[in-house]
């Protein structure tokens, strides 16, 4: 259920989010005795990291970032033997509605450190880094601090626990850009770099990481899911649900992380949240974040897990569901998607810097009465010329939004264009750029 | 501050040494350095660069290619305080757009521009994180919800007046 900030204590109906409003949860001690670190003292004295993993492996996890790759499958591409390998947390969380590893971060903090370290003990990992968005201040504070606290307490460090397993972990900050959570801009933007993505191949990360050594990245929401499994066992992750985080964001009534079932239905999640607003109906939503193909009234129904997304074109992506009821104006928000992607280019690819603005540019003006006849053609025709040819997903999630709003709201479009008059003054943009500040 | 103070203060060195340890390789310190220096002026004067720049054993071009890419990293003087207005879907639904015009005609700025009285820097931000909080923005790193036009008067006149 979505978690209101009033409640108190462990809420037993999640799993995820069981701890996240537990007062002074932050603290290792009250985090300890919730049952915190349990998973780490039982796996460095009674398993071998083998075991870590093939538990991980059997429970079928899901990385939560947005490809949904499995995770103990991504772990086992490491070579073993190698000397020197990281693990790199993706906690960037930018893809827009995305809130759920703010919402871990801030509420269990501990509950990341800990998958860390059992993660980095599967893997036979010296150093790991947490990439965690600039705008997060809150998160760098309470993360910082249970860092401290695990270094004080001898879980991070040499020897942990007395043991062979030596760890480091490093909160590196980023500093506003969406493709960094790219994974491999991400490893550019690590490396002291701008922040722009690598070619694959080479530049696989389990092969040609972090300072080109095999590096696992895995998501903030991915790694909270560690102790769980380790503590549980696999079967019993797969009976809970498996637990899966949906940011769901936009018309309910009480927007929020909602802890659901993989797989949950749409229609379920929105119930969950609260509800439509009264008198309102459903029109469209994200369901996987702005980079997913919107689903419209017919979708209602779907699965939210990886292939009932997949299947009607569109994606698992973070979990991001955005809702949208009848009064929205999906040519709005289908320019404000694209303006986004525009605004975060990175600019090395040409389908990507060049795509992203001339969408914009043709979408502002339908929007600014100056649309002409021919311009759903040339949206079709641009969204065509993006598809598989940018050099990583950013400029490729243009086309899902501009492809759904063409088929499915196409006269929305139409009745802009009805409507245009050059006599109108066309402004500048929605969101003027000018480089005074920032860069 | 004139540019011949913007010499890096002893604190901001001794921290730069410390966070550039912290990694295997000095480079990977760049960006942190740069904040660092960001929380002594406000900012990242140009100045800055090359004593960034001999601290992690770079070229002062590199210094100055990452700061211009990254945007929280100021290469311009900015207010005494930046606000980051989110104006993405999930705050457009809750009526960001209202507020974005409301913030502008009240402060007389767009984005990426100062006050003229130097208090605010105003940013029309990107998804911020907080959708469940819509529409929300950041003022310095403080974060505001649900946002009205009252609620931002409210802030914005109580913020460093």
């Amino acid at each position: 259920m979505t978690q209101s900030p009033g409640t108190l204590g462990p809420d037993p109906t999640n799993v995820l989010l069981r701890h996240v409003n537990v007062p002074g949860q932050h603290d290792i001690d009250t985090y300890v005795a919730n049952g915190g670190y349990a998973a780490v003292h039982r796996a460095l004295k009674e398993m071998n990291p083998d075991e870590v993993v093939a538990a991980v492996d059997g429970s079928q996890l899901r990385g939560r970032g947005g490809a949904g790759f499995p995770t103990g499958r991504k772990w086992k591409f490491i070579n073993r033997n190698a000397p020197v390998k990281y693990l790199v947390v993706n906690a960037d969380e930018s893809e827009p509605g995305t809130f759920k590893d703010r919402t871990l971060l801030e509420g269990d903090p501990n509950l990341l450190v800990e998958g860390i370290i059992l993660t980095s003990y599967a893997l036979g990992v010296r150093n790991a880094f947490v990439y965690l968005r600039g705008e997060y201040y809150d998160c760098h504070r309470l993360l910082g601090g249970a860092i401290r606290q695990a270094y004080e307490r001898g879980l991070l460090g040499e020897r942990i626990l007395g043991t062979d397993f030596s760890l480091d972990l490093v909160v590196h900050p980023g500093a506003g850009a969406y493709i960094a959570g790219e994974e491999t801009a991400l490893l550019e933007s690590l490396e002291g770099r701008r922040a722009m993505p690598r070619l694959k191949p080479p530049y696989f990360p389990a092969v040609m990481g972090l300072y080109n050594k095999p590096t696992v990245l895995n998501n903030v929401e991915t790694l909270c899911c560690v102790p769980w499994i380790l503590n549980h066992g696999a079967e019993w992750w797969m009976q809970q649900g498996p637990p899966q985080l949906y940011s769901v964001s936009g018309h309910v009534q009480n927007p929020g992380v909602v802890e659901a079932p993989l797989g949950t239905t749409l229609r379920d999640l929105i119930d969950r949240a609260g509800g439509l607003r009264p008198g309102r109906t459903f029109k469209a939503c994200y369901p996987g974040g702005s980079s997913s193909r919107p689903l419209v009234a017919e979708h209602i129904d779907v699965a939210m897990n990886h292939e009932s997304l997949a299947k009607l074109g569109s994606m698992m992506g973070s979990g991001a569901v955005i809702i949208m009821d009848d009064t929205t104006d999906m040519v709005k928000v289908i320019a404000r998607v694209a303006e986004f992607y525009m605004e975060e280019s990175c600019g090395k690819c040409t389908p990507c810097r060049e795509g992203t603005r001339w969408v914009v540019q043709v979408l502002e003006r339908i929007l600014h009465g100056h649309g002409r006849p021919s311009d759903l053609d040339l949206l079709t025709h641009l969204s065509k010329n993006m598809t598989g040819t940018c050099f990583c997903p950013l400029g490729e999630s243009v086309p899902p939004s501009l492809n759904a709003g063409l088929a499915h709201f196409r006269n929305e479009f139409e009745a802009y264009i009805a409507r245009s008059n050059a006599a109108v003054p066309m402004p500048v943009r929605i969101k003027e750029s000018v480089p005074v500040a920032g860069s | 501050m004139t540019p011949e103070t913007h010499t890096l203060a002893p604190a901001a060195v001794a921290d730069i040494r410390e966070i550039k340890a912290r990694y295997p390789v000095a480079q990977s310190a760049l960006v942190p350095a740069l904040l660092r220096v960001q929380a002594e002026y406000g900012w990242v004067p140009p100045e800055t660069y090359d004593g960034i720049a001999e601290l992690l054993g770079l070229d002062t071009e590199v210094v100055a290619e990452v700061a211009s890419f990254y945007l929280l990293v100021f290469t311009a003087p900015v207010g005494r305080q930046v606000i980051q207005l989110c104006t993405n879907v999930s705050c457009l639904l809750a009526g960001a757009d209202a507020i974005q015009a409301h913030v502008e005609a009240k402060l007389g700025v767009k984005t990426r521009q100062t006050t003229a009285d130097g208090r605010f820097t105003y940013i029309v931000a990107e998804c911020l994180g907080a959708c469940e909080e819509a529409p929300c923005m950041l003022v310095g790193e403080k974060r505001y919800k649900r946002l009205t036009r009252e609620k931002v008067d409210e802030i914005l006149d109580r913020t460093d007046s």
